[in-house]
């Protein structure tokens, strides 16, 4: 019966730095997304090919991968929406980043350089103490929220050509960390986090390309976060805290 | 540093755009006015005016053009840290100095 399907034409990256693409025939299904085309040639056609996922319905971040030629968060990505003129789909590793193995990029830098933003909260009250209040409503914590629901899936990072090019930028994602930590009443070190965000590297590197927008699965708006930053950086310099 | 490389930038930018658009503008007039060299020279030189508004207009270049040329630098030939600065802070006096010296020849006659 299989062979009476109709079946797509996939084209996979195989190799790290170094590879070439190989070509999978997989049987087309209704709803088929890319992460699950990716499994079906693991599963039933190569069990060599490497590839990261884990929670398949777009909450995690690690199955995210290039899509004949954007990057995508695959298990949200139907095939039917993507794939190119000819029908087929061409899938490899995220760009800018080192590759593993086959679709699996090394997300080491991307995790480094959201440290090197000070992309982490830092505390200013203890277990002991009563917990900070947060009034929703107000519009710094407004502005929080808005860029906080970020999974840390690397596809900004990827789509970004500042990235790309120069391999000090912090990228899309750590920036937009630092500005909901900028946002956060209950960070404790916000001059830090400025400092680290707008050091060589950070928030002044970015020219406003809009990739991150564009590609962000998630609907986040860093560029809007990284120009914030830019704001409180200058206000900064001005008032002599930087 | 970067917040005032930026804050310079953004500035040296904002000075510049009504400048240049003046500028091209009386470039066109100049040539369709079918004025000659000896012409304009006596209309700018003695002129306090044509002396602020292209020395404001050359200090204004010189900021600008070296901050984004070391964007470029660092982005499309992997060039930076201090031996880029330093020769990015040197092509930016070189436009200062060669750019004022034009300032000069052409509102006083002197350079």
């Amino acid at each position: 019966m299989t062979d009476i399907l109709p079946t797509l034409t996939v084209r996979i990256w195989r190799g790290a730095a170094e590879g070439r693409f190989e070509a999978f025939a997989v049987p087309k299904r209704d709803h088929q997304t890319v992460l699950d085309v990716v499994t079906y040639v693991q599963r039933e056609l190569d069990p060599t090919l490497a590839y990261r996922f884990a929670c398949r319905v777009g909450m995690c971040g690690s199955c995210a991968m290039t899509v004949n030629g954007r990057p995508r968060w695959t298990c949200r990505t139907h095939v039917e929406a993507v794939t190119d003129a000819k029908g087929e789909l061409e899938i490899a590793p995220l760009r800018s980043l080192p590759v593993i193995r086959d679709l699996a990029a090394d997300m080491t830098p991307f995790f480094e350089k959201w440290q090197q933003a000070q992309g982490r909260a830092t505390g200013s009250r203890t277990r002991h103490e009563e917990m900070h209040p947060v009034d929703p409503a107000a519009p710094r914590r407004q502005a929080a929220d808005a860029g906080i629901e970020c999974i840390n899936c690397g596809v900004c990072y990827a789509a970004c050509d500042v990235v790309a090019s120069d391999p000090d930028y912090l990228g899309p994602a750590a920036l937009n960390r630092a500005w909901t930590l900028m946002n956060d009443d209950r960070e404790a070190d916000r001059a830090g986090v400025l400092k680290a965000a707008a050091a060589g590297g950070g928030c002044h590197s970015c020219h406003t390309h809009g990739s991150c927008v564009e590609h962000c699965p998630v609907g986040l708006n860093p560029s809007a976060g990284i120009a914030g930053l830019k704001r409180l950086s200058l206000l900064a310099m001005v008032g002599g805290k930087v | 540093m970067q917040a005032a490389l930026f804050l310079a930038q953004r500035a040296s930018a904002l000075v510049l755009a009504p400048l240049v658009l003046v500028h091209l503008a009386l470039a066109i007039y100049a040539i369709h006015g079918g004025l000659t060299a000896a012409e304009i020279l006596g209309r700018t030189q003695g002129s306090p005016g044509w002396m602020l508004f292209y020395g404001l207009f050359v200090i204004a270049a010189a900021v600008h053009a070296p901050i984004g040329l070391r964007n470029v630098l660092r982005e499309w030939l992997g060039w930076k840290g201090m031996a880029a600065d330093l020769a990015l802070a040197a092509f930016g006096l070189a436009l200062l100095a060669l750019g004022l010296r034009a300032v000069a020849a052409v509102t006083t006659g002197v350079g």
